[in-house]
């Protein structure tokens, strides 16, 4: 990633446009773009190096209100066009911003191979599980019986996970937070920054207009702590107001299993520690749904492998050394010849 | 025409002894079989061996869309024409004087194409009941008389083949698979070819992982050879002597369309000093460009196989946006389904070039067969107004300075350019009088660094072109997208007035690159009179033969043909004012002569012809001819 040659210290304002937001008033999207604003100053790219690239949606508005370099392109593509971006200059800080539908429906294929390339991006998928910019239709996250303009009897298809498809398409870094989370996403975000190859953050995102309160079963302050799990690397999976509830590995079945932990119940040793290494491990925890199960949330996997721009460019660059200097008379003359 | 002179083998053909060889101008050979058999890497190697003995030449490839048909089949058969001379070709040949086929299949699939009198030479080991059962004969084509009125060659090639390779440790199969090398041989003595070239390229090719097979291989080549210098052939078939092509002195190669648009974008790529992302998805006939491409590495180019054709396109955007030459090809199908990316880059200003190889459609059509159909959806097929820059390539060889042209007019205007070509083109090769690189004049691109006074969508008055300023420049942040765009500033407009005005500066953009076209010229007969043929594309030889011919028979016309499709050069319209009767023939139903008709309200003539295969000469002569 670039650094500054002068470390300046950013603010949020040094990422902030001077266009007007144009998301309904109490839109999810207000807070994520708050978070990001602060984890770009944060991290300290200087603007200039670090390009917005979005497709179609709400979501998709996001590029015009960080004063960086902006594409705002076409439904479901932006994953493709930033691959593009990053195969002509691997040293920009590139980010991808693109709603349920724009990443798993009209782009889902995108996604799927940005992933499975590795390219260096940083891919920040808000899920509302709704379309919200085309009026409320159901989307390939919304869950079975939503009722939508397009599913007035409720949809009977059902829904995507992100995270465990990002998993299946072999994403090397997967990880979740929720949009009003104002201290856990900036970390989240910072760390799918520093990872070098494709990472892809799932953030619950509330629509206030067409699906209010989606989330509310595991984002309402007062249960939260029953249904959410938060995940660290090397810690014990713990959750409950008291941490008195945990996460256990049953061997007869195969699975993993909520369990009381103290007195009475499991030892903190039969506890699984997070290892973010562990992709099976990851895969059981993208599964994890109410109201069995809590909402997993940070990094539940990150296990860095080859990235597909370097390795692009270490092949340009052993051809360029053994061809040498490039000639283009030389190609046109190359092979069999004569002269008249 | 045809005179029988003495004519001495060439010293470098080896130790042969003088041979009579009938003196001929020009002569168009057709060899075919399965696609298994190798036929059309015959036609590559017999190609390059005519190249070096100094004829001029155009080929034909035309092959199945399936890669191994099952065998013996007629909707298998792969077939490679080539014409070559002592004079300037300009067309593979209306039809094959010499037609070489390796089973019962090739002769059902091309007799019916071969001229009254021509020779065929077959493979008679291959002629047993079931291969003409399969190739849907009710009796042997050489005893129900359906070869009378042709020379006919029969040899035993399979089993002189396994004779030849006896003892060379490869397998019965492997040694049956050299049987196009004994073929090439037997027709390399007739044409008095040289087959140093080959071996070359057989060691080449082989002679690294299975020099068994290398050695095979120019064994069969050289007992074909032998063969033919020792065998009876009969009265009536003789040995050829082909005398060089009076070309213009200088230094040839042969190349294919897909060979020389490769080195035409590179070059394009290095005279813009620009760094060129090829971002394709595989489709026939537009993979060998993905293919010669990426074997140029060294150049800086760097190829990505996307995920599909939007991906493709969209990559191709993504590089330009950040600063370098983002290109993407494809076919019809390809570039239909990359067409609202298209209409991104060209909101958003941004240097495209789009390659489209044209096959016959619509939907997935002929795959394999060629078609200059796409011109409507070149010029017109996208939503909304939607101008781009459309330029066409005319034969093999011109794929070269037509590829440079597009980079240069893209980055000019900031504008996408696409190019077409098309299967025949892609494929046929012709020899080239190679250029001297040194002679283009480069044409790098300034980027915008001044962040003082910068609108990402102000404008160069004499182009009306927006700068293009990449990510990573220091105060030029800026936010572009799908959406309108005010204009200086780029920001979000729903703007009713400022969506006409940008619509109109869009197409204006684009009518401005008619400054760097030149003057359209009347290619061959006077600039004004009573017929001219405007033609694009790869008719291009057609055309051109069929007018000369009739030019020199002392009849009448003129032939135009464009390689600027849209914009129009500036003087098309009163150049064709010249002229009594417009004809338009293209490989389509109809396209070019609708957008003449509509541009200059003129009664143009369609000539149209649908077949999936070239145009032939002799139609437009005859035309001529029964209009004089």
């Amino acid at each position: 990633m670039n650094v500054a040659p002068d470390p300046k210290n950013f603010t949020a304002k040094d990422f902030t446009t001077d266009q007007e937001v144009r998301w309904c008033p109490g839109c999810g999207d207000y807070a994520i773009l708050k978070a990001v604003r602060a984890t770009l100053a944060d991290i300290g790219t200087p603007p200039e190096d670090v390009v917005f690239v979005s497709g179609i949606g709400c979501a998709a508005r996001f590029p015009y209100y960080i004063s960086s370099y902006g594409f705002h392109t076409i439904h479901g593509r932006a994953p493709a066009i930033a691959t593009g971006v990053k195969l002509q200059n691997p040293d920009l800080d590139v980010w991808v911003v693109g709603g349920d539908g724009d990443m798993l429906s009209i782009g889902g294929n995108h996604t799927m191979h940005a992933l499975r390339r590795n390219v260096d991006l940083n891919i920040l998928l808000f899920n509302n599980e709704i379309y919200g910019l085309t009026k409320g239709q159901y989307s390939p996250t919304s869950r079975v019986g939503t009722r939508s303009p397009s599913t007035p009897d409720g949809s009977v298809d059902r829904p995507l996970s992100a995270l465990e498809f990002a998993l299946g398409a072999g994403a090397r870094f997967v990880a979740r937070s929720i949009d009003t989370a104002q201290k856990h996403l900036p970390g989240v975000l910072k760390r799918a920054h520093a990872h070098k190859g494709a990472s892809i953050v799932e953030i619950f995102q509330n629509c206030i207009v067409y699906n209010d309160g989606v989330f509310d079963h595991f984002t309402e302050k007062k249960s939260a702590a029953d249904t959410q799990l938060h995940v660290e690397h090397g810690e014990p999976l713990l959750f409950g107001k008291d941490k008195e509830k945990g996460i256990r590995f049953n061997p007869q079945s195969f699975s993993l299993e909520v369990v009381t932990v103290g007195e009475g119940g499991a030892a903190l040793s039969d506890i699984v520690v997070h290892d973010e290494t562990n992709k099976m491990l990851a895969q059981m925890l993208a599964a994890f749904q109410p109201p069995d199960f809590p909402v997993v949330i940070g990094v539940l996997y990150c296990d860095p492998d080859l990235e597909y721009v370097s390795e692009v460019t270490k092949q340009t660059e052993a051809e360029k050394e053994k061809a040498g200097p490039a000639d283009i008379n030389a190609l046109l003359r190359k092979g069999n010849t004569w002269t008249v | 025409m045809m005179s029988v002179t003495d004519v001495a083998t060439r010293a470098d053909e080896g130790p042969a002894a003088e041979v009579k060889r009938q003196e001929i101008d020009e002569v168009t050979v057709r060899f075919a079989g399965d696609s298994g058999d190798g036929v059309q890497l015959t036609g590559g190697r017999f190609t390059e061996a005519t190249a070096l003995a100094g004829n001029d030449l155009a080929t034909f490839p035309d092959f199945p869309a399936e890669i191994r048909a099952p065998v013996g089949t007629t909707f298998g058969v792969s077939a490679f024409q080539i014409h070559f001379g002592a004079r300037r070709i300009y067309t593979p040949g209306d039809a094959p004087d010499v037609l070489v086929v390796f089973n019962p299949a090739a002769l059902k699939v091309n007799l019916p194409d071969l001229v009254k009198g021509g020779l065929v030479i077959l493979d008679s080991g291959t002629f047993n009941k079931r291969n003409l059962a399969k190739a849907g004969f009710d009796q042997d084509p050489r005893e129900d008389g359906s070869l009378d009125g042709y020379r006919v060659l029969e040899i035993d090639i399979t089993a002189q083949t396994h004779n030849a390779v006896e003892g060379l440790g490869i397998t019965n199969k492997e040694a049956g698979r050299c049987k196009n090398f004994w073929t090439l041989g037997f027709v390399y003595w007739l044409y008095g070819r040289d087959r140093a070239a080959t071996v070359d390229w057989i060691n080449g090719k082989f002679g690294q992982k299975r020099p068994e097979i290398a050695a095979a291989n120019i064994a069969a080549l050289n007992a074909g050879h032998a063969a033919a210098e020792t065998a009876e052939l009969g009265a009536d078939i003789s040995a050829v002597h082909v005398s060089p092509a009076p070309l213009e002195q200088g230094l040839y190669r042969n190349i294919t369309g897909a060979e020389a648009l490769s080195i035409g974008l590179v070059a394009g790529a290095q005279l813009a000093d620009l760094p060129m992302k090829f971002c394709s998805y595989p489709i026939t006939p537009a993979s060998s460009l993905l293919h010669e491409l990426a074997k140029l590495k060294s150049f800086g180019v760097t190829t990505f196989q996307a995920e599909d054709e939007i991906a493709a396109v969209c990559a191709a955007i993504g590089a330009s946006y950040a600063g370098g030459l983002g290109v993407t090809s494809s076919s019809g199908p390809g570039i239909a389904l990359k067409t609202e990316a298209i209409g991104l880059a060209i909101g958003v200003e941004l240097p495209l070039v789009i390659v489209n190889a044209q096959r016959a459609g619509p939907s997935t059509g002929m795959p394999t067969k060629t078609e200059q159909s796409d011109l409507y959806q070149s010029v017109f097929g996208r939503n909304a107004d939607a101008p781009l820059i459309v330029l066409a390539a005319r034969s093999p060889a011109d794929c070269f300075d037509t590829a440079i042209e597009a980079v240069k007019l893209s980055t000019k205007y900031m504008v996408p350019v696409i190019l077409l070509s098309d299967g025949f083109i892609a494929n046929a090769s012709e020899p080239w009088q190679v250029p001297d690189f040194n002679d283009y004049a480069p044409f790098p691109v300034k980027f915008r660094d001044d962040p003082e006074g910068f609108q990402p969508f102000g404008r160069n008055a004499d182009t009306l072109a927006r700068p293009w300023a990449k990510p990573g420049t220091p105060g030029l942040e800026h936010r572009i997208g799908g959406i309108e765009r005010a204009e200086d500033s780029g920001n979000i407009s729903y703007e009713p007035e400022n969506h006409e005005r940008m619509t109109k500066i869009r197409a204006q953009k684009v009518l401005n690159a008619a400054q760097d076209i030149p003057d359209q010229i009347v290619d061959s007969g006077p600039p004004t009179g009573k017929i001219a043929f405007v033609s694009w594309g790869s008719t291009y030889g057609s055309i051109s033969s069929g007018v000369k011919r009739a030019l020199a028979d002392g009849l009448e016309a003129s032939h135009i043909h464009l390689r600027h499709i849209w914009p129009l050069p500036r003087n098309l319209g009163d150049l064709l004012s010249g002229f009594e009767r417009v004809i338009v023939p293209e490989m389509n139903n109809g396209q070019l002569v609708t957008l003449l008709r509509s541009e200059y309200a003129i009664d143009a003539e369609p000539l149209t012809q649908i077949t999936g295969r070239p145009f032939k000469a002799d139609r437009i002569y005859r035309l001529i001819k029964d209009a004089s």
